[in-house]
């Protein structure tokens, strides 16, 4: 029997779709080099673009080339890969939680990895450059998930999940001040603003190396399941029926955020909202389907945070800001907005 | 009836140590419409999911004579297609994404990227369920009995042997509830299983080429529509008496007074 449809063979269905979303990726890989670009030219050293390229090219002077490839690429790669699997993270928990506001930070993975990281290093079980750290980092991160979404319950709603969010963030909070002050090593005391608010100062290839393996691996468990996560939109039922592993899902995904967030912890110290923000600002651009919601949302993390990381460096002020605070500065009040047009879900007892 | 294409016997789902469903035996043949029926929480439900495999099952099923406990979990996703109960799109994709959602057991996970063999199955179900017309458009944007129809065809996508339907007239309209349930009969004619729960006996006794009856979680009757659905099943299970009259060579059943 032959097939009828009524498709052009030269214009394939959803093609007007699909050309949006590859012009929204392009655009914002543009955008994020040239943010890298800004990003490697702002300092206490301005430089131009023009050098900045020279300079990653080797040529040009070599004070220069100190500058750009050994103070600020680090930093700016930083920048990419943590921004980006945050963004990453917080569209893999969306689309796998059916729920606009799910988030890594809002689920306290973040604040449980700060507290997993200085565990190990009051206990002198390890020092801030060994991979003892984002080890730590990321089993705590995987527990403090998997916690909140045992006690939250299968199906569970906005609400559940946020206020479960706000208890476990409280509790690693909490536990991660008490470690500090209990610490016999002062080094670790003076650093309490290093895990609580996150910074991009002065991180080195150490850092890189520490945590790009892990990022990059839980960025390609994310990702690979992006299909499964379409197929979730309608219902964790349905989705079994279509031949997925709900459960195992489940686990991958944690799994993925833990490694992602985990390891960004431990070297950038806690940076929030850019895992909620990204995919809200990809919806409008791509579309609602949360399988192709992943790239544009890990550009657009990546975006936000290489903008925030240079608004710190050209807001002026007497001493460095964090740039974990600006995100939160930005980042709270989006989700306040959020929680207003959210507003008749969540207090529908959608719990 | 022809040989059972589906069977099951000593079926029985305890849910948190309490028995939901007990001694259930099946032998339903392939091109047949079935109709569940029974009281609120009579099991309906839960045996369509423990078919489908979404509720862990005690005792034997067979599909056309393998057994369901061998299969993996795509392999039975290809014989049994499932719709459950009510409107459960979350984000707002477009109708004919959902609609190739059904080749997922197929291993086509992705609706940019169907076979030939995907896009006749989604072709062939969106034209049956007549949502051609508004396949573009997002889902949030359909009424509700535009939506149910498009959820029909995604299942009707699978092209499973099995076909689980969990009331899919609830909350239509009286023209969409007819046509829900045209579009299963035509299903079962071209040679699917269909499994219906419905709370109309209207329907039922309309539609359905058998009944099954169920009350405490145990089948207590089936057969052709007017041999289950008798007086005094409808009056012990239902506990109404019903006005019987028939129409156009189908029974027709409607609740009439409690009984």
């Amino acid at each position: 029997m032959r097939v009828t449809t009524n498709q052009q063979p030269d214009q394939p269905i959803g093609f007007a779709a699909r050309s949006r979303r590859a012009g929204t990726v392009l655009a914002m890989t543009v955008l994020v080099v040239l943010l890298m670009l800004a990003s490697l030219g702002v300092g206490a050293v301005e430089l131009s673009p023009l050098t900045v390229i020279d300079a990653l090219l080797g040529r040009g002077g070599e004070i220069e080339q100190v500058i750009v490839q050994d103070i600020r690429l680090p930093r700016a790669i930083l920048a990419v890969a943590v921004g980006a699997i945050l963004g990453l993270s917080g569209a893999a928990l969306q689309g796998l939680l059916r729920n606009p506001l799910a988030s890594p930070e809002l689920f306290g993975a973040p604040q449980a990895a700060a507290f997993g990281a200085v565990l190990v290093i009051a206990l002198g079980l390890a020092d801030v450059r060994s991979y003892a750290l984002p080890v730590a980092a990321i089993i705590a991160a995987f527990i403090s998930v998997f916690a909140l979404l045992a006690v939250a319950g299968r199906n569970a709603g906005m609400l559940l999940l946020i206020l479960a969010g706000l208890a476990v963030s409280s509790l690693a909070g909490a536990a991660t001040v008490l470690v500090m002050n209990l610490a016999s090593n002062p080094y670790v005391a003076l650093e309490i603003a290093f895990w609580m608010l996150g910074s991009l100062e002065d991180r080195s290839f150490r850092h890189v190396m520490l945590a790009l393996p892990f990022i990059l691996v839980g960025g390609a468990m994310l990702f690979g399941r992006r299909h499964a996560y379409r197929a979730l939109s309608l219902g964790e039922e349905t989705a079994q029926s279509l031949g997925i592993d709900v459960g195992r899902l489940r686990l991958w995904v944690i799994a993925g955020v833990a490694l992602g967030v985990g390891a960004s912890v431990a070297v950038t110290g806690s940076i929030g909202f850019i895992g909620l923000v990204a995919p809200h600002l990809m919806r409008p651009l791509v579309g609602q389907d949360p399988g192709r919601l992943l790239l544009p949302s890990a550009l657009a993390g990546a975006g936000l945070l290489l903008a925030a990381d240079i608004a710190v460096r050209l807001i002026p002020s007497t001493s460095d800001i964090k740039v974990g605070v600006l995100t939160s500065l930005i980042g709270v009040p989006f989700f306040l907005y959020l929680i207003i047009r959210k507003r008749r879900a969540l207090s529908g007892g959608a719990a | 009836m022809s040989a059972p294409f589906l069977q099951a016997q000593q079926l029985a789902v305890r849910l948190s140590g309490r028995a939901v469903l007990s001694e259930v035996a099946l032998a339903l043949p392939a091109r047949h419409l079935v109709a569940m029926v029974g009281p609120n929480g009579a099991g309906k439900s839960t045996l369509l999911r423990a078919l489908a495999g979404l509720v862990p099952v005690q005792g034997e099923i067979t599909i056309g004579g393998e057994r369901l406990a061998a299969l993996s979990l795509r392999e039975r996703a290809r014989r049994f297609a499932y719709l459950p109960q009510g409107d459960t799109a979350h984000w707002s994709l477009p109708a004919r994404d959902i609609v190739a959602l059904g080749r997922y057991p197929h291993g086509t996970v992705d609706p940019e990227r169907l076979t030939a063999a995907d896009r006749e199955a989604v072709t062939q179900a969106m034209q049956a369920t007549d949502v051609t017309a508004f396949a573009d458009r997002p889902i949030t944007e359909l009424s509700g009995g535009e939506r149910s129809r498009v959820a029909l065809a995604r299942v009707l996508a699978v092209q499973a042997p099995v076909l689980l339907a969990d009331e899919p007239t609830a909350s239509l309209d009286a023209r969409h509830q007819l046509d829900v349930m045209r579009y299963l009969r035509n299903a079962a004619d071209a040679g699917t299983l269909v499994i219906v729960v419905t709370h109309d006996l209207g329907l039922a006794s309309r539609f359905a080429d058998s009944v099954l009856v169920l009350a405490d979680g145990q089948l207590v009757a089936q057969g052709k529509p007017a041999d289950a659905l008798t007086d005094a099943v409808l009056s012990k299970v239902f506990r109404v008496n019903a006005y019987r009259a028939a129409h156009q060579g189908e029974p027709v059943i409607v609740p009439w007074e409690a009984a």
